[in-house]
């Protein structure tokens, strides 16, 4: 099947749905947006069994059902059929897009980083968990810890709590003197320092420890009663202890989804994709909104997604109009930096039976042989399978300081008889 | 409510649920073995690590996390 619009966005976060509203509210052109999710709202905004519970996100979602964009949902952008056309997967089998137009609102993922026990089931990404339950899992009553850096691990807490679960800890890798500047910078943003506050009161009763982080987790043990178990041993000022729980929630701040962008030849800089003041990518035609270009959050991909559709739209005057906007944005992704930089220690974690490619079972130990990530890939076969190396890139970027690899073709699995 | 079967074994579980949530409700973490052996189960919950495929109607590969359940669907684990 094939269809054309002028305006296509790729993603449906907030990014993509600001993008696609900002257009259709000041323009007459056509727009689509895919997105590879059942609904709409991206990770930020997921819904809760079928149902987004988030009034601003319901907004959103609300204004483009009534306008005149086109959704299409399940629809896994994987390749391009040729100049201005993108390629994506759906239940229905193949769909090829001709586009004047793309803004690239492809938003982020967590980023894993290997240590001994990671690939135990039961250990989850801490966006990871919370995603599940959204999508139905019950955690009452369940042990849970969670552990690595970065402010989604308050909000995944503040989330299992409500759901009732037994929250045993926050592990924040960072440093308390790091906290406390980064929450002293929250008044720029008034929405953030309510969100956080609010966040805070109701977290009272889980322990938040900086200067913590994993180590290490075994299991499952059975223990009387017959129940399973993970125990998981975290690091602080030197001294181990060991915790029982039921799940580990594990996540090491966020990394961008710039495969597509790399895909179409977007210029690609330090691991994000680079922009001018409009929004727009090296590439003419294409532009870039959210994560992407710098992890900062709701508020940034909001503003960023607006400039982009206006830009695109070619109202260049309504988007300069928002700059000043994205400028305060801009100083909170800056601080989101600083703030959850991984400390070294960090990078001595796995050991040499370390599985740090999860598709194809290649380990830390492996990799040690090799002096940049093309080398291990073509000798071990790391980052070659199903994931296409989305979780060991990251993980291998931190560890040894590789860079992300070539992006190839299909950019996600597809089946044969849809490339 | 919507009924599946998970390895032979049916089970009831909210409309809009994912296939992989419904298989960790039904008391399951490993999801598929790895290419040395070992169990393996959902990671990211969001379709990029690929560590939740399970075989659905008899499709293998499936990514559990993004798939809603429908009635009568079959799934396996252990891929």
């Amino acid at each position: 099947m094939t269809e054309k619009s002028d305006i296509l966005i790729v993603g449906g976060g907030a990014a993509g749905m600001s993008a696609a509203l900002a257009v259709t509210e000041h323009a007459d052109r056509s727009v689509m947006v895919v997105d590879d999710n059942p609904h709409l709202g991206g990770q930020i905004w997921r819904a809760e069994l079928g149902k987004t519970k988030s009034p601003d996100a319901a907004k959103l979602i609300e204004a483009i059902a009534g306008g005149k964009i086109r959704v299409v949902n399940d629809a896994q952008v994987f390749g391009t059929a040729g100049p201005d056309q993108l390629l994506a997967e759906t239940p229905d089998g193949r769909l090829e897009i001709q586009y004047s137009k793309l803004i690239i609102a492809t938003g982020a993922r967590e980023r894993f980083l290997p240590f001994p026990g990671w690939t135990l089931p039961g250990v989850f990404g801490a966006g990871g968990l919370q995603a599940l339950v959204k999508g139905g899992l019950n955690i009452a009553d369940k042990r849970v810890v969670i552990a690595g850096t970065g402010p989604l691990l308050l909000a995944v807490a503040d989330y299992l709590k409500t759901k009732g679960a037994r929250v045993l800890l926050i592990a924040e890798q960072t440093s308390a003197a790091k906290i406390r500047r980064f929450a002293r910078g929250l008044w720029r943003s008034p929405d953030k320092m309510l969100q956080a506050a609010a966040m805070r009161a109701r977290l009272v009763g889980i322990p938040y420890q900086t200067d913590c982080w994993v180590t290490r987790c075994t299991g499952p043990h059975e223990i009387k009663g017959g129940t399973r178990t993970l125990t998981v041993t975290l690091m602080r000022r030197g001294r181990s202890r060991s915790l029982d729980c039921d799940h580990v929630a594990c996540g090491f701040h966020l990394v961008p989804n710039t495969e597509l962008a790399s895909l179409l030849g977007c210029r690609v800089a330090d691991g994000f994709v680079s922009t001018d003041e409009f929004q727009r990518t090296s590439i003419d035609n294409i532009s870039c909104a959210g994560e992407p270009t710098g992890i900062g959050g709701v508020e940034s991909s909001l503003i960023e997604g607006r400039i982009a559709g206006l830009a695109a739209a070619g109202l260049e005057s309504d988007a300069s109009r928002l700059f000043p906007q994205r400028e305060r944005t801009k100083r909170f992704t800056a601080s989101l930096d600083r703030t959850f930089a991984l400390r070294s220690e960090l990078k001595r974690l796995a050991t040499i039976d370390t599985i740090v490619c999860r598709c194809e079972d290649v380990t830390f130990g492996e990799l040690t042989a090799f002096g940049n990530g093309r080398e291990a890939k073509l000798q071990t076969r790391c980052g070659m399978g199903a994931c296409q190396g989305r979780v060991c890139g990251a993980a291998a970027e931190f560890l040894f300081d590789w860079e992300t690899g070539t992006v190839r073709p299909p950019i996600f699995p597809v089946r044969m008889e849809n490339l | 409510m919507i009924t599946l079967t998970i390895n032979d074994q049916k089970f009831t579980v909210e409309d809009g649920t994912t296939v992989a949530s419904a298989i960790l409700s039904a008391g399951d973490t490993a999801f598929r073995t790895s290419v040395t052996g070992e169990p393996r189960g959902p990671l990211c919950g969001m379709g990029i690590c690929f560590e939740c495929r399970v075989t659905i109607d008899g499709d293998p590969h499936e990514r559990s996390c993004t798939m809603l359940v429908r009635d009568g669907m079959e799934v396996a684990t252990g891929d």
